[in-house]
């Protein structure tokens, strides 16, 4: 019991932190909010979802960032939909560089691309840990009342 | 049964016992209102679509998610009354999101809600200029999403107020009437998600009432036939010369009014403008069966007709939504800047090959592989012949080869196009390569006969066709076969 206990208090310090260290944004709520009986992984699962689709989208902006002379509308095109899901899970770091990438795709700056491509990365590699970690524990601490679960 | 409601969704039969009382005070909204929503959610994002997906079922809405534009807009097609409002996001691969609005209002006059992680200002005004009726901005929140049975409620409301201004001019004609074939019930439901659009099933033959002794208007069913009566009409008169009560002599429908004819005529000649818009072709064009104004027309409306016999592809649609949808080819006034371009409408035909691939498709309301080889006839596009299309229907493969072939012949005399559809490979692309015109049209020297031996019962020619292979120009009175048997439609208007 007491180690219930201190895993709950665990997952609920993770999960501040996350907010708070702004990696995650209030959609991330939103997607907690969703979470029920019906799907009691809810959140975990979109955002496994997440990770195969943005690897995907990752993978194919670094093949057009390899290309020259650079096709900034593919690439824009590309960094489009990956601001798209980022922000749908609320990854707020992540959709931050997807914006600033997008700038640097509409002034044509090849370097500033590849600059908010490599911090894009980072944030993303981050955000992915922090999450992971935090859904291990989630997971062992086992189902928790949403009361304990403040943003 | 007539006015009966096809629900596929147990919780929508709720919404079967609504009467339209309820639904013309805003006051009585129904306690399970909007549950049973009928959604269609188009999003490339498999993260955002699963998202969407919950939220929307929390909304206690049905739900039903698509990933590709095309399957979309295919299975709106087969299923037109299958579907209350769309919620569509603005960047996909396959397809513009603003085109698939275009297409949608056009087609199917949904309610269409826009999507998109971009906030711009242009993107948003690109909504409201192609008719979206709504934007929502991406990550979207379920709050944005609890709303949004407004605009359908909205749209219809306004459909209803459309038909009471245009009823409402004179009360002379209309006698209250009783007709086997007009359910009551089915103007009670009128309020309903369901029946708002649909129409009566196959008992229906073509006689429409108009009824002053129900609360609400019924509307006047304009079928296929009853249509194509109208422009037979229309185009004796000449267009700038058809004026309805001219019209409804000729057309000679018991029961029809003059001004059902008059908003009908109104809705027609908002149609003719916008294909005028898009009509690349010069009138007459030599085809003897087309009067000039027919011709004029022509290419366009033939085309819908191939496009509906080629968009044919499962059983399930109605004659409900077919009547439907021929009482709504100029609604909408929102639109009426659209011109669809000509390479679209060719474009139109991969559709129906897409629409079999369901894998894509979760909670299709589809019956993908049943009733393929049925009526191709329907959807008859106004200014074609019958003789046309039939040869256009016999031309069509059966179903069961997944491969839809609508052959139009390319005539010397008139200038018809090929246009060659086979599934799944000849997408919008091949289509777009064709040089030739956008006409489907059919040389006039091709017999109806010789066509017929072609399919001889590989395609069912429900409706009757051959029957009518009369041809047009003759007030012949309405054709139940036509109505009756078509178990799956098109509307005829589909550009």
């Amino acid at each position: 019991m007491e180690k219930k206990q201190q895993l709950h208090r665990q997952v609920v310090m993770m999960r501040q932190s996350l907010f708070d260290q702004g990696y995650v944004d209030d959609q991330f709520v939103q997607l907690e909010e969703l979470q029920d009986d019906t799907n009691p992984n809810f959140v975990e699962e979109i955002v496994t979802l997440y990770y195969r689709d943005s690897a995907r989208l990752i993978s194919s902006i670094e093949q057009a960032l390899e290309r020259s002379p650079l096709d900034f509308d593919k690439l824009d095109n590309l960094m489009h939909q990956f601001r798209g899901s980022s922000s749908s899970i609320g990854a707020r770091k992540v959709k931050a560089e997807c914006t600033q990438f997008g700038e640097h795709c509409v002034g044509g700056n090849g370097e500033g691309c590849m600059r908010s491509f490599q911090r894009m990365k980072r944030e993303y590699s981050a955000l992915r840990k922090k999450l992971e970690a935090y859904f291990q524990v989630a997971r062992q601490a086992g189902p928790m009342d949403t009361a304990s679960r403040s943003n | 049964m007539r006015g009966e409601l096809n629900l596929s969704c147990g919780k929508v039969s709720l919404l079967a016992s609504t009467s339209s009382c309820a639904w013309k005070s805003a006051e009585m909204v129904p306690d399970w209102f909007p549950a049973g929503l009928r959604v269609l959610v188009v999003d490339d994002d498999p993260t955002c679509l699963m998202i969407l997906e919950k939220m929307l079922k929390t909304c206690q809405y049905e739900v039903t998610t698509c990933n590709r534009a095309e399957i979309a807009l295919s299975s709106l097609r087969n299923n037109r009354n299958g579907f209350d409002v769309v919620l569509s996001d603005v960047h996909m691969p396959d397809m513009d999101g603003f085109k698939l609005l275009e297409y949608i209002g056009l087609e199917m006059d949904l309610p269409v809600i826009m999507m998109s992680v971009d906030d711009g200002k242009h993107v948003v005004m690109k909504g409201v200029t192609h008719g979206a009726c709504d934007f929502l901005i991406k990550p979207i929140r379920i709050e944005a999403l609890k709303n949004i049975w407004q605009h359908v409620v909205r749209k219809r409301k306004n459909e209803w107020k459309e038909l009471e201004q245009s009823g409402s001019a004179e009360d002379g004609d209309q006698l209250p009437k009783h007709s086997e074939d007009v359910d009551y019930s089915s103007t009670a439901n009128e309020g309903t998600w369901k029946n708002v659009k649909r129409r009566k099933d196959e008992d229906e033959d073509g006689e429409e009432r108009d009824d002053t002794s129900t609360l609400k208007k019924p509307r006047v069913v304009w079928s296929v036939e009853l249509h194509q009566q109208f422009v037979v009409a229309v185009n004796q008169l000449g267009i700038d010369k058809a004026f309805p009560k001219k019209i409804l002599e000729l057309m000679n429908v018991p029961g029809l009014t003059r001004e059902n004819v008059a908003s009908h005529l109104q809705k027609y000649r908002l149609y003719l403008r916008r294909l005028s818009g898009v009509s690349q072709h010069p009138a007459g064009v030599g085809n003897p069966f087309l009067s000039p104004q027919e011709a004029a027309f022509g290419p366009i409306s033939s085309l819908n007709g191939l496009d509906l016999q080629a968009l044919v592809a499962s059983g399930q649609l109605s004659t409900q939504s077919l009547a439907f949808q021929a009482s709504r080819f100029g609604r909408s006034s929102p639109k009426s800047g659209i011109s669809v371009s000509v390479l679209d409408q060719r474009s139109m035909f991969s559709f129906d090959n897409s629409n079999l691939r369901f894998g894509e498709m979760q909670q299709s309301q589809q019956n993908p592989n049943s009733n393929k080889q049925t009526n191709l006839l329907h959807g008859i596009p106004t200014n074609m012949e019958p003789k046309q299309l039939a040869t256009l229907q016999q031309s069509a493969k059966p179903f069961s080869s997944f491969n839809v072939q609508v052959v139009v012949s390319q005539g010397a005399p008139s200038n018809g196009s090929l246009i060659q559809i086979t599934q799944p490979q000849l997408r919008g692309q091949k289509l777009g390569e064709s040089s030739t015109s956008h006409v489907p049209r059919l040389p006039a020297n091709v017999s109806q006969s010789a066509l017929q031996s072609q399919v001889a019962g590989e395609v069912m020619l429900r409706n009757g066709m051959t029957e009518n292979g009369r041809g047009l120009g003759q007030n012949h009175p309405p054709q139940t076969s036509l109505a009756a048997s078509y178990s799956g439609a098109t509307p005829w208007k589909s550009l």
